[in-house]
């Protein structure tokens, strides 16, 4: 059993055929070539599979493809610029060590980068109670933090230290 | 995953007139936050799932006749963020703030969370603390039915299969009543709680004698529970630190929790005495205050 879908990626319409059972992490990855997004927990924990629908972070792992029909998703490939300049929050995560491993980095970055959508603002507290689904297991918390700060500061046009 | 049919509904009466048509074999998805992960599971093999997303008219939070009314669809995220509820019921929007991640919460709602009864979660334990009812609609009719009433057991409710959950009423307290919820959380913050309790008390302002309380408690049996026992410990009497702890003391003893990796059945009844005391001061504190 297969639905017709179409759904906005990274600016970009699209419109498939896929099976109903079908997860949206699995529609990114293998009908897309999204390979961006990682599936880490499988059941909406770990937040690796963050991605953005109509703005707001969801698990593509505990999202069935046909229920983006119509909706407008974000992920982390699309937050550089088309020429590939990285946005603010992908280049402070290099900056300042958010990066280590990677496997976390693509939720990590499309989840601050909702975050200082919502909050230019964040003190770290917020950060904190924004990321707290997002799990790095290379215990890099405090410069992720440090990172989102950052890049807070550069969207506010501040210098950064 | 196994495949499924598939509808996707736009207006009530359409929900009502395909679980009239498919009873049991349908399956209702609102957030899908805790479906989604029971179907990959195939715990839950439905042969036809009944989207949600579309209908309209669901979502929202309103203030009529003396009380909330929460839509089912409303998410736990727009319940925890609403003006209404963070200032009409504080402990409400607290409980919610406090549910899992704010990922899920984008997604999960508040008629999906009680739908899904299982009893390790928060939000069943502040509303029957504050004494919501659920209505309830099919294709025949309304009704609805106080939360106490509506849990029996594991996953299990009084939802009839061609029932939809509309949404959550919630009487508004009077005055000099103050509700807290407390959990314990040994691991992380968006864990389910080893134990979970709400309470309720009204005071009367020129004694301090309590006229009424409600104690819930979540993680502890097989539905989230009512303490009685423990509220007519309280009802009619003044705050103590010896009242405080015999409520907690009779609570522990009507729990039938299960053992698992946030705590042991016994440890679990213990931390029941415990919380019940730190919920119910709570809760007196502000009724005294307000």
């Amino acid at each position: 059993m297969t639905r017709t879908i179409t759904l906005r990626v990274n600016g970009k319409d699209h419109t498939l055929d896929v099976p109903v059972q079908r997860l949206l992490i699995d529609c990114l990855r293998y009908d897309l070539g999204l390979t961006g997004t990682k599936e880490g927990c499988s059941i909406g924990v770990c937040g690796a599979c963050t991605v953005l629908m109509d703005g707001q972070m969801v698990s593509s792992c505990l999202m069935l493809a046909i229920l983006t029909d119509g909706k407008e998703l974000r992920t982390v490939e699309g937050l550089a610029q088309p020429n590939g300049t990285l946005s603010p929050v992908q280049q402070a995560f290099i900056d300042h060590g958010g990066f280590q491993c990677g496997i976390c980095t693509p939720g990590m970055v499309t989840a601050a980068t909702a975050l200082l959508e919502a909050n230019p603002r964040p003190t770290d507290g917020d950060i904190k109670e924004w990321m707290m689904g997002n799990l790095c297991r290379c215990t890099g918390y405090y410069k992720i933090i440090t990172s989102i700060q950052a890049a807070a500061a550069c969207l506010r046009g501040e210098e950064v230290a | 995953m196994n495949p499924f049919a598939y509808h996707t509904p736009e207006t009530q009466a359409d929900v009502l007139a395909l679980l009239r048509q498919y009873g049991d074999a349908a399956k209702l998805m609102a957030g899908g936050t805790a479906l989604t992960i029971m179907m990959k599971q195939r715990l839950v093999l439905p042969e036809t799932l009944i989207s949600l997303h579309r209908v309209q008219g669901l979502a929202g939070v309103q203030e009529r006749d003396g009380a909330l009314y929460l839509g089912a669809l409303t998410t736990h995220r727009a319940a925890e963020t609403s003006a209404v509820v963070q200032a009409r019921l504080p402990v409400l929007a607290q409980t919610y703030r406090e549910v899992a991640t704010i990922r899920v919460r984008n997604a999960a709602t508040v008629g999906g969370g009680l739908a899904h009864a299982d009893p390790n979660q928060d939000p069943p334990v502040t509303l029957l603390a504050l004494d919501a009812h659920v209505q309830l609609a099919s294709s025949n009719g309304q009704r609805e039915v106080p939360l106490h009433a509506f849990f029996t057991d594991y996953y299990e409710t009084v939802l009839r299969p061609e029932e939809l959950l509309t949404a959550v009423r919630i009487p508004l307290p009077g005055p000099h009543t103050g509700s807290a919820h407390v959990k314990f959380l040994p691991r992380t913050a968006d864990d389910y709680a080893t134990v979970g309790v709400a309470a309720t008390v009204q005071l009367d302002p020129a004694t301090g004698v309590c006229q009424h309380c409600r104690i819930a408690l979540g993680s502890l049996g097989a539905t989230p529970l009512r303490a009685t026992q423990a509220e007519a410990v309280v009802q009619g009497q003044r705050l103590s630190p010896e009242l405080l702890r015999e409520a907690g003391a009779v609570a522990q003893q009507h729990t039938d929790p299960l053992s698992d990796t946030r705590g042991s059945a016994e440890y679990k009844r213990a931390m029941a005495g415990v919380f019940v005391r730190r919920a119910l001061e709570q809760a007196w504190q502000q009724a005294l205050a307000g």
